[in-house]
């Protein structure tokens, strides 16, 4: 199935948003440029844009719903450094680390479809060390908030449920990040060992390697900085 | 043979693009995320908070998926599939408005400002 052609007569086919009733009704395939890969990989990013949004909605809820006061995130993430107060410091810093990680990760997906084998694994390598750090800064964030006290029932601050959305959403797009890191390593390892260029076929599957892969690691890579995007603009600025 | 070759170099090829776009990309979404943070520390509020905070997330979703992710690339086919179900996570947010506002409204009435 693999190497099934993917159809070429582009200009023939139609444009705008006619060629979406054209795609949906035409035989064999709905998506005629995109591989089957990349396809399920969207996906599974659907899929997974419901579960942060049940988890941003439950968040709402219990924010709008309770009768005492919301904790003020932009003190309770501040940090003291060289005995300047500085409000909301750790979680700038850990959204510029995410946005870097993914401009770096977009480098390295145009570096993979150029063969350029060193600069797509020196690429990805630094994508996973920036997915660290953030991933280091959000366990200093976690053990600070614990310390002072923080639980998903209670806290020093204001209302309750702030420990429970708190560390939910955090928790599970940490978990993303760290997941995400594995997969990085695992491709640049690929990489690295020309199992793309030689479509050396992986572990676990009896599919070819190929260059898309970098791709659609890196889909996967930016819809977790994406994910990062709302919880920052909405749990943190809110 | 020969159009089979062609059709997987054309697979391959697939997102090919000039770096400078990432790049410019890249630097605009140093800027917002630069700008969401003087909206903090500036300490603006009211609706003029709201509607920045919201309006520089949606420029940063908006470039990570048309550019980073290369929507703006892929066929109308895939992007309706992909980007109008999200959309109607709005209808749920709508709903749950509604059942927050009852919620509370419930909660003041019947267990005082102490009633968590």
């Amino acid at each position: 199935m693999d190497t099934a052609p993917l159809h070429d007569d582009t200009a023939t086919r139609p444009q705008g948003w006619r060629s979406v009733v054209a795609d949906w009704s035409s035989d064999q395939r709905s998506f005629k440029e995109a591989s089957w890969g990349k396809v399920m990989m969207w996906i599974f990013l659907l899929s997974d844009t419901f579960i942060f949004g049940c988890f941003l909605l439950s968040y709402m809820t219990v924010r709008m719903s309770t009768t005492m006061p919301w904790p003020n995130p932009s003190e309770v993430f501040a940090l003291e450094i060289g005995g300047a107060h500085l409000p909301l410091i750790l979680i700038a810093v850990m959204t510029f680390v995410l946005i870097s990680s993914s401009g770096t990760m977009a480098m390295a997906v145009n570096y993979a479809y150029r063969r350029d084998r060193r600069k797509t694994t020196a690429l990805v390598l630094l994508t996973a060390l920036f997915g660290a750090l953030f991933v280091g800064m959000q366990a200093f964030e976690w053990s600070k908030l614990i310390q002072e006290g923080v639980r998903p029932w209670e806290n020093p601050f204001g209302a309750a449920q702030f420990g429970a959305a708190f560390f939910t959403i955090t928790g599970f797009h940490g978990t993303h990040v760290t997941i995400g890191v594995v997969i990085l390593l695992v491709i640049a390892r690929k990489i690295w060992r020309r199992e793309f260029d030689n479509q050396q076929p992986g572990f676990l599957t009896g599919r070819k390697g190929r260059y898309e892969m970098v791709e659609i690691a890196g889909l996967y890579w930016h819809f977790v900085d994406l994910v990062w995007v709302f919880i920052f603009a909405l749990f943190y600025l809110w | 043979m020969a159009h089979a070759s062609t059709s997987a170099s054309i697979a391959e090829a697939g997102q090919q693009h000039p770096i400078r776009i990432y790049l410019l990309v890249w630097s605009w979404l140093f800027v917002l995320s630069f700008f969401s943070y003087l909206v903090d520390l500036f300490h603006l509020q009211g609706l003029l908070r709201w509607s920045l905070i919201l309006v520089f997330m949606m420029l940063k979703a908006g470039l990570i998926v048309a550019v980073f992710m290369h929507m703006r690339w892929e066929r109308l086919a895939l992007i309706y599939a992909i980007l109008i179900p999200p959309a109607l996570v709005l209808v749920f947010a709508a709903l749950m408005i509604v059942e927050a506002d009852h919620t509370l409204l419930t909660r003041q009435t019947f267990l005082g400002p102490e009633g968590g």
